[in-house]
């Protein structure tokens, strides 16, 4: 028998579903206020679904504008002792809450990907390790918020509310309270209506914590809550991360009141891949820029710049290595690309991906079994894409990527910046100096080099032009709560 | 790189998945054995092992072949005659590969004559860090056609080339000098198949093969010592050059200690518990 002769082996993994017998989910869901969670005043709870599988996993209760005013008390009685404890005091209750955090990841994790659709992968190896990093890194801040800002005396604002979106729904919790709480002020949380489960699991850890009543409070509900909160007295600031219709609209309603405001918007993001780039590295981070997450995410590489002369080199890579992605249940552990986070959400893509087709741009899209249940979307590229299309400059928030060309350096940066965003770009390029070059001519808060939606506690995040103003991350993250004296 | 590396080496490979795959790295082996104490009574028992891994798992297929000295190719090529294990022989003065051409080219055709299947040659380091891809080439390109018939397989000795960039570059050129197999370690150096340095050689495979249409193969070698470095192999050659490179024609692993890891994992599934490394023999 020769080794030609035998017969070969045929290898597939096999379903790898994460266990979710450790999730302690209970069936009904209070909101978080002063420290306990209660039955919200018109008694409203509304199911939240897997997308996966459009089943019920809990009911939530929804805030009313009676809650909305219950938290905001609760939160004015609680700062001036929040703000009178010793600096390190306050971090000691955000390391708690890191290190709960921590404990609860797997819990965390599994709630995350079947609340919000995101393979476990992700929530898993990004998402809540992030979320502790971030209590982790500012609880190191507490005590030393001057140096953060230039040694200047500080003190906090206040009451804040912060409204959070459903891409990241435990991590962007995560990025809004805990400089929030560092810097001493008390805040109230609204989580996205279809991703309300994380923020109350966190308000569980709060509890157990043991956070003083009031610091923090969780409203869950949807857009008609966050209005509220933006509108009702009694709140110092407000920090949204969401869409930039609805940032509008909160700019709007806060014009001439004396709250503060930060906004993180919306994005188109260009993902430039010059021709000396690394191109396989580059296709890697192509494929992490806009199909991380179901692209649900903010500052997706979701228009791709490439040189002409690699072009067709680099689109082949990338249609490969786009057949490679595993589509499917996020609950397995080999899955990269889960669920559409709602119905709305799938509709939107829907839309913006025939009107790409009736615009004349060419479509491929991943031929891959979907579940016949739930919310799903195959990874999608467009070529022969005009910058003028509505697929090159509206955001899509889908697994949906645009190509469009450019000749040279110049080009580049000029149709990157042709954007009413300026969220994030990627320079990919193995010249340093055109990458600081290119870095610097680029009208967006992120610039990744080389690689992708990499996102670290420490380093600042925010926008240019309508994708917001304000930084989250790092000592530039602490500004946004503090009051700067003298 | 390392990151989508990394990544594929987080894949979860449970239950039916870790047994084929197993079954699967067996068929794959190079088995190794490159010592100064090397007998023929070793290399007859490490056949033996090569033909027949584990008797007692009669699904448990034979490797791929056994890798020895050329001055030991005798011995194991009357051992495996008619098992369909092959005989592999490194030579060109393995494993730093500084001697003269005609020593290298000698030593190939002394493999090949006593009866060698395959060779894996180490390229010379010292011209391709001093840029002379020519010498490199030719080498290669000289030792081929002293195979004869015979398999070449080409080390490019990962850890000594400094950088992604280059050890994709001596693939390339390997390639183009007409390798049959690329491979990345000696197993003597300080470092081998990392993750990696896998995954780039084999987008270096996967681009040549679509520029010229030839095939050519991969082997990991170096450091693959356990059951889940050998299945996270198997992962990135599945997920960058696809299933039809997953045989022995197209991938190899070559390691010794690895095999009885293999085995005790796949025992391991059917009785819920993991033996000692003394159930199975060691060659």
């Amino acid at each position: 028998m020769s080794v030609e002769s035998r017969t070969s082996i045929v290898w597939e993994y096999a379903p790898a579903p994460e266990s979710s017998d450790h999730v302690r989910l209970q069936d009904r869901y209070g909101l978080f206020i002063d420290g306990d969670f209660r039955e919200p005043s018109a008694r409203r709870y509304v199911p939240s679904i897997n997308p996966a599988t459009e089943e019920t996993i809990a009911e939530v209760a929804w805030a009313g504008e009676a809650d909305v005013q219950a938290a905001i008390e609760s939160a004015r009685a609680a700062h001036p002792r929040w703000v009178a404890l010793p600096d390190r005091e306050r971090a000691k209750y955000l390391f708690r809450i890191a290190r709960l955090i921590q404990e609860r990841s797997r819990e965390l994790a599994v709630v995350e990907t079947i609340d919000g659709g995101k393979p476990l992968r992700e929530s898993r190896d990004v998402d809540i390790p992030l979320a502790a990093a971030h209590f982790f890194h500012y609880a190191g801040w507490a005590d030393k918020l001057h140096y953060g800002v230039n040694a200047r005396r500080v003190e906090p604002l206040g009451v804040v509310g912060q409204i959070v979106p459903w891409n990241f729904p435990l991590l962007m919790a995560a990025w809004k309270l805990a400089p929030a709480l560092a810097c001493g002020n008390t805040a109230i949380l609204k989580p996205a209506e279809t991703t309300p489960l994380t923020a109350l699991l966190l308000a569980e850890i709060c509890r157990e914590a043991e956070l003083p009543p009031g610091v923090v409070s969780v409203l869950p509900g949807d857009g008609a809550v966050g209005s509220t909160l933006v509108r009702a007295p009694g709140i110092n600031k407000i920090a949204f991360t969401g869409s930039t219709a609805v940032g509008r609209e909160i700019q709007a309603a806060l014009a001439g009141r004396d709250v503060e405001l930060t906004l993180e918007l919306g994005g188109k993001s260009a993902n430039i891949v010059f021709e000396d780039a690394a191109l396989d590295q580059a296709v890697e981070g192509i494929v992490n820029g806009i199909f991380f997450n179901q692209g649900h995410v903010c500052c997706a590489g979701s228009r791709l710049l490439i040189q002409e002369s690699v072009l067709d080199e680099v689109i082949s890579k990338l249609w490969r290595r786009m057949g490679l992605l595993r589509i499917g249940d996020p609950l397995d552990k080999n899955t990269d690309v889960g669920a559409i986070n709602s119905a709305a959400q799938l509709e939107r893509i829907e839309t913006l991906v025939a009107a790409g087709e009736e615009e004349g741009a060419r479509r491929q899209t991943v031929a891959c079994e979907l579940p016949e249940r739930g919310y799903w979307f195959a990874p999608t590229l467009f070529t022969h894409v005009s910058p003028a299309h509505r697929i090159a400059v509206e955001e899509i928030f889908g697994p949906v990527v645009s190509v469009l060309s450019f000749r040279t350096q110049a080009e580049a940066i000029e149709k990157a910046n042709n954007s009413r965003y300026g969220l994030a770009a990627g320079i990919w390029t193995d010249k340093g100096a055109k990458a600081f070059e290119v870095a610097n001519a680029l009208r967006a808060g992120v610039v990744w080099q080389n690689t992708y939606n990499h996102f670290d506690p420490t380093a600042a995040f925010g926008g240019y032009k309508e994708s917001g103003f304000g930084r989250e991350g790092g000592p530039a993250g602490l500004r946004p709560y503090l009051r700067v004296l003298r | 790189m390392e990151e989508r590396a990394a990544q594929l080496g987080r894949r979860s490979i449970k239950t039916t998945a870790k047994r084929v795959g197993i079954r699967l790295a067996v068929s794959t082996l190079d088995l190794t054995t490159l010592e100064g104490a090397d007998t023929a009574g070793k290399v007859r028992h490490l056949c033996a092992k090569a033909v027949c891994p584990a008797p007692a798992i009669p699904e448990i297929p034979s490797v791929a072949a056994v890798c020895v000295y050329p001055a030991l190719v005798a011995t194991a090529h009357a051992a495996l005659r008619d098992t369909g294990v092959r005989t592999a022989s490194v030579a060109t003065g393995f494993p730093a590969g500084q001697v003269s051409l005609e020593a290298k080219l000698r030593d190939t055709e002394d493999a090949v004559a006593a009866g060698a299947d395959e060779i894996d040659m180490v390229i010379s380091r010292e011209a391709f860090l001093a840029g002379d891809d020519g010498r490199v080439m030719q080498e290669i390109a000289r030792v081929k056609d002293a195979c004869g018939d015979a398999r070449l397989k080409v080390i490019l000795e990962t850890a000594e080339l400094g950088s992604y960039a280059h050890v994709r570059h001596a693939a390339t050129i390997a390639m183009e000098a007409g390798a049959d197999f690329v491979k990345t370690s000696t197993g003597k150096s300080t470092s081998g198949a990392t993750p990696g340095v896998c995954l780039v050689m084999l987008e270096a495979i996967r681009d040549y093969a679509e520029r010229t249409g030839r095939i050519v193969g991969f082997k990991a070698a170096g450091g693959v010592s356990t059951t889940k470095a050998a299945l996270h192999r198997l992962v990135l050659v599945k997920e960058t050059l696809g299933d039809e490179w997953l045989t022995p024609e197209r991938f190899r692993i070559g390691a010794s200690s690895v095999l009885n890891d293999l085995l005790i994992q796949y025992a391991k599934l059917d009785s819920g518990r993991y033996g000692r490394s003394e159930d199975f023999s060691r060659e």
